[in-house]
């Protein structure tokens, strides 16, 4: 977060007041292996991670939430700490791994959530909605969860794995309008950007059109990996297929920012590829009117079928 | 020699007081062996089984450790039976009136069975009308027959059968006493419409300003008034008035009142002040054919019901195919004029999988397969059918799947992953054209993934027990499965029947049945009652439980917890009584007891300890009688 997704740290860190959010860094923590390595050495890859919770487990102050930004840094931290408590075997040869460092780990001693969990169902909608002091009204989002948070969900905290709503919530209580479609939780392409471009270009276009078709502003992601091929790669692959989509591509702490009144510049934006100043620049200081209270509408004979709705 | 002789020239010949039957579990055989015993003249409580089949021989695979513990169980229940003591069942009469609960199909069967046989029938429908999902289907696999042309002479002869007592628009509140001599409360809900002067003119429904979708009848792809009529065949053939849409009752009282300003009754027919009533019935036997809910199939937001608009479910594509529905019998797109060029039916919807239901939901692969030669019939679109199994095992079913396949039907098998509506690139795009919905499938046969362009895909959304399925098993005393349908005395032997004497289960409130067996079954209920009313009074087990009266506190921690409702308080002396018609022997309240005041007829604690002590002998290494 510190590099590439310099954005949703600073933005992250000016927003934790409002939330009451304390934060406390893993010192001498490595990289979690990323989405790869678990299916190239399943052992080394999980003690790569638990060495992360062991660490976590022994500086954490007063707390046994460990959250992560990232949804490849989330899943695997989950998904290490749910194995090793489901496989005795796994758990063994992890803490004999641990134990050349020193360190040991009891599986269920820290709870992994991923940030965007912590902020919608810890702090709440009523929380954010109470700090927010320049509603995003006008604004049109996308919101983009990719495919690792939301799945396999070892502890069942949303709402839906295929079609969640916790983040479109988030920003209707900053006064954005979510809108609807259908690829919330499809593949960024993860490192395909690098190891095999032509794969990711595709599903990242996919993405880019499908929220454009959506009538969304901009997309809102929750992940650096998301932000990075989605922003970043977007520019790549306007030149790979000769297009030109525009759709900015921010991260959800980065709307809190400016729904609870910061400075644009004190929370990364302007550092992005895709420009999102000409979508910023919809957000009305003013609520929208709210059209007259919709009417139940008499349907005529003739007219198309009923849809059925969500509920 | 049959077994059963053996024992009855044993009991002659060595003048036998007592009978061990070391076999199966009691569950089906007890009655045969009680029998044996009293035909050979001895009290038929004074026999006992010991079931060495489940408790050994089924769950064992080491030969030697298993005959040691079969024979601690023999041993175990000879010490048992030694303290039986003779019984004699409880006789109770049995009223000949019955309840039906649940017009459907299942219950129009068997309150029109009995009623044949001249007996008199409650029949309770929850709807305005009966008919229940079947008045629905259009038309009905694998004859293709019209479901209305065999449904609505039934619903008539229910309707107008003079032994039937019809209550629509009602639900059933209270049940209490005991097989034979039930007294049943029925709730009838408002119709605002008053059943002895309407005429079913209709002038009423023509000249009511609000149209609504109807989410119920019409499956939310129709409309209806705010009075209306349940649907055109509808028995009774009378209006109901929905107070959340009527301008009376939501725009303040006092506004629009078209349907009383124009109905042509005297007196007035419309009745705004109509009251909910109750109605005391007295009843023998009750029959619940209760039916099923449809799997909301928002439940799996990949498939994008309620989001995309061409994603339909079959419920709402029955009514499609009906030439009485809303598109008049039209397979037309949500626009409602498109014909669809390629359909899509994704089978077994919220059925067979682990994060919905488990269970298999049965029609809904013939359904299908209907929908798919409908569709192709009416539209010749091409049509896919994307399921796990084909389960065709009905009479004639498997052959009409061949049909469909002669049809030029497609089957791709695997599930469907995700419906999208959003291309994958613009190639694919400009190939398929706008609106098109993109069904994403790993084909197991072709071991590849496709994806199929389609115009318009519905859902074989499965059948679900009743919402209120367990709070309605509660008013009734009995149970109903963890997945939520009611349990039957046996799942072989006797699936009509339920652990409750006097209650009996027919059709999909038992589990997912097509519609012979739902009319099977409702004939089998009512076989049973007429039986039971034949033999104007019935014997039940003696088994029972009763409370010493001098021993009771009164401190009721057994009267929440009899799952039969046998248990009742009085007041006056403050202590605990069981209905012995009532209860089932359970056992529950005995073990609750903290005072010991609960005596289980069977269970006492003198046969309970005689047949620990008879388990704990040493019978494997002697087989020397005990010298005392």
């Amino acid at each position: 977060m510190q590099r590439n997704a310099r954005p949703y740290l600073d933005s992250l860190l000016a927003i934790r007041e409002d939330i009451d959010l304390e934060l406390q860094e893993i010192e001498d923590w490595n990289c979690c292996g990323a989405t790869e390595y678990m299916s190239v050495h399943r052992v080394a890859a999980h003690a790569l991670v638990g060495r992360n919770l062991a660490l976590a487990r022994d500086q954490a102050r007063d707390t046994d939430l460990l959250t992560a930004g990232c949804s490849a840094c989330y899943l695997n931290l989950a998904k290490t700490d749910a194995q090793m408590r489901e496989d005795a075997g796994l758990k063994d040869t992890v803490n004999q791994a641990l134990a050349a460092g020193g360190l040991e780990y009891e599986p269920g001693a820290m709870k992994v959530r991923h940030l965007l969990d912590l902020v919608c169902h810890d702090i709440g909608y009523d929380a954010v909605k109470a700090r927010v002091v320049k509603p995003l009204h006008g604004l049109k989002v996308a919101a983009y969860y990719g495919c690792q948070v939301v799945r396999p969900d070892y502890d069942s905290r949303w709402d839906s794995h295929e079609h969640p709503t916790a983040m479109d919530k988030l920003l209707a209580a900053l006064g954005a309008e979510p809108v609807e479609w259908s690829l919330k939780t499809q593949c960024c392409g993860g490192h395909m950007s690098v190891i095999g471009p032509d794969v990711a270009f595709g599903l990242i276009r996919r993405l880019i059109h499908g929220a454009q078709e959506a009538g969304a502003d901009l997309v809102v992601t929750l992940c650096p990996m998301c932000q990075l091929n989605l922003d970043a790669y977007q520019v790549e692959m306007n030149k790979h297929f000769h297009t030109d989509y525009q759709v900015p591509v921010l991260y959800f702490t980065q709307l809190m920012g400016l729904a609870f009144g910061k400075k644009p510049k004190d929370l990364g934006i302007g550092k992005e590829f895709v420009d999102a100043a000409p979508a910023l620049a919809k957000i009305q200081a003013e609520a929208p009117k709210v059209a007259e209270a919709k009417r139940k509408r008499r349907p005529k004979p003739g007219d198309a079928l009923p849809m059925p709705g969500m509920e | 020699m049959a077994g059963q002789e053996l024992i009855e020239q044993d009991i002659h010949e060595q003048q036998l007081t007592r009978v061990v039957v070391a076999a199966c579990s009691p569950h089906l055989h007890e009655k045969t062996f009680r029998g044996v015993c009293e035909r050979s003249g001895m009290n038929p409580y004074l026999s006992e089984m010991a079931s060495i089949r489940e408790h050994v021989a089924w769950v064992h695979t080491d030969k030697v450790a298993a005959t040691a513990k079969a024979k601690a169980i023999v041993s175990g229940t000879v010490e048992r039976v030694l303290k039986n003591d003779p019984l004699e069942a409880i006789r109770v009469p049995i009223d000949a009136q019955t309840l039906v609960v649940g017009g459907g199909i299942a219950g129009i069967q068997a309150a029109l069975e009995v009623a044949e046989a001249g007996y008199d029938v409650y029949l309770i429908e929850r709807e305005a009308s009966l008919g229940g999902h079947m008045a629905q289907f259009d038309k009905t696999f694998p004859t293709l027959d019209c479901a209305a042309c065999i449904l609505t002479p039934k619903m008539a002869s229910a309707g107008a059968h003079p032994k039937v007592h019809l209550f629509t628009w009602s639900e059933v509140e209270k049940v209490e006493g005991f097989v034979g001599n039930y007294t049943v409360t029925v709730k009838k809900k408002p119709r605002y419409v008053d059943e002895d002067i309407c005429t079913g003119c209709g002038i009423c429904v023509e000249k009511c300003p609000v149209l609504v979708v109807d989410d119920k009848f019409e499956a939310g792809i129709g409309y209806r008034k705010a009075i209306y009529w349940p649907f055109a065949q509808a028995v009774p053939n009378l209006p109901v008035l929905d107070t959340e849409t009527c301008t009376y009752y939501i725009g303040g009282k006092g506004g629009c009142r078209a349907c009383e300003k124009f109905c042509p009754t005297v007196p007035n027919s419309i009745k705004f002040d109509q009251k909910e009533e109750r109605v005391t019935l007295k009843v023998g036997n009750i029959i619940l054919a209760t039916g099923w809910d449809l799997f909301n199939a928002r439940r799996i937001p990949q498939y994008g019901y309620g989001r995309l608009a061409n994603v339909f479910t079959n419920l709402e594509l029955e009514r499609m195919c009906n030439a009485a529905g809303p598109t008049g019998g039209k397979v037309v797109l949500r626009d409602g004029q498109t014909a669809p060029k390629r359909v899509g039916i994704v089978h077994c919807v919220g059925s067979r999988d682990r994060n919905y239901n488990r269970h298999c939901s049965a029609i809904c692969c013939m359904q299908s397969l209907k929908t798919a030669h409908l569709v192709k019939e009416r539209t010749g679109a091409e049509v896919y059918n994307f399921y796990i199994d084909i389960r065709t095992p009905g009479k004639e079913y498997d052959e009409f799947y061949q049909r469909v396949l002669d049809d030029g039907v497609h089957f791709v098998r695997g599930k469907v992953a995700e419906i999208s509506d959003i291309p994958f690139d613009p190639a694919e795009a400009s190939r398929n054209g706008a609106g098109t919905l993109y069904i994403q499938v790993e084909d197991t046969l072709a071991g590849m993934q496709r994806r199929i362009p389609v115009d318009m895909v519905v859902l074989a959304a499965g059948l679900e027990p009743r919402r209120d399925s367990s709070e309605v098993g509660k008013t009734f005393g009995i149970a109903c499965s963890s997945n939520g349908w009611f349990i039957e005395k046996h799942a072989k032997m006797d699936p009509i029947a339920t652990m409750t004497e006097g209650v009996f289960v027919a059709g999909c409130a038992g589990g997912p049945k097509d519609i012979p067996a739902s009319v099977s079954q409702g004939s089998a209920a009512a076989a049973r009652v007429l039986n039971y009313i034949r033999q104007g009074e019935l014997a039940l087990e003696p088994v029972r439980a009763s409370v010493l009266e001098e021993r009771c506190s009164g401190c009721r921690i057994c009267n929440g917890l009899c799952p039969f409702n046998a248990i009742s308080f009085i007041e006056e002396r403050k202590v605990t009584e069981i209905n012995a018609a009532l209860c089932q022997g359970c056992g529950t309240c005995v073990a609750a007891c903290p005072a010991g005041a609960i005596q289980g007829t069977g269970f006492s604690n003198e046969q309970l300890f005689a047949q620990i002590e008879g388990l704990l002998r040493d019978v494997n290494r002697s087989h020397e009688p005990e010298v005392v």
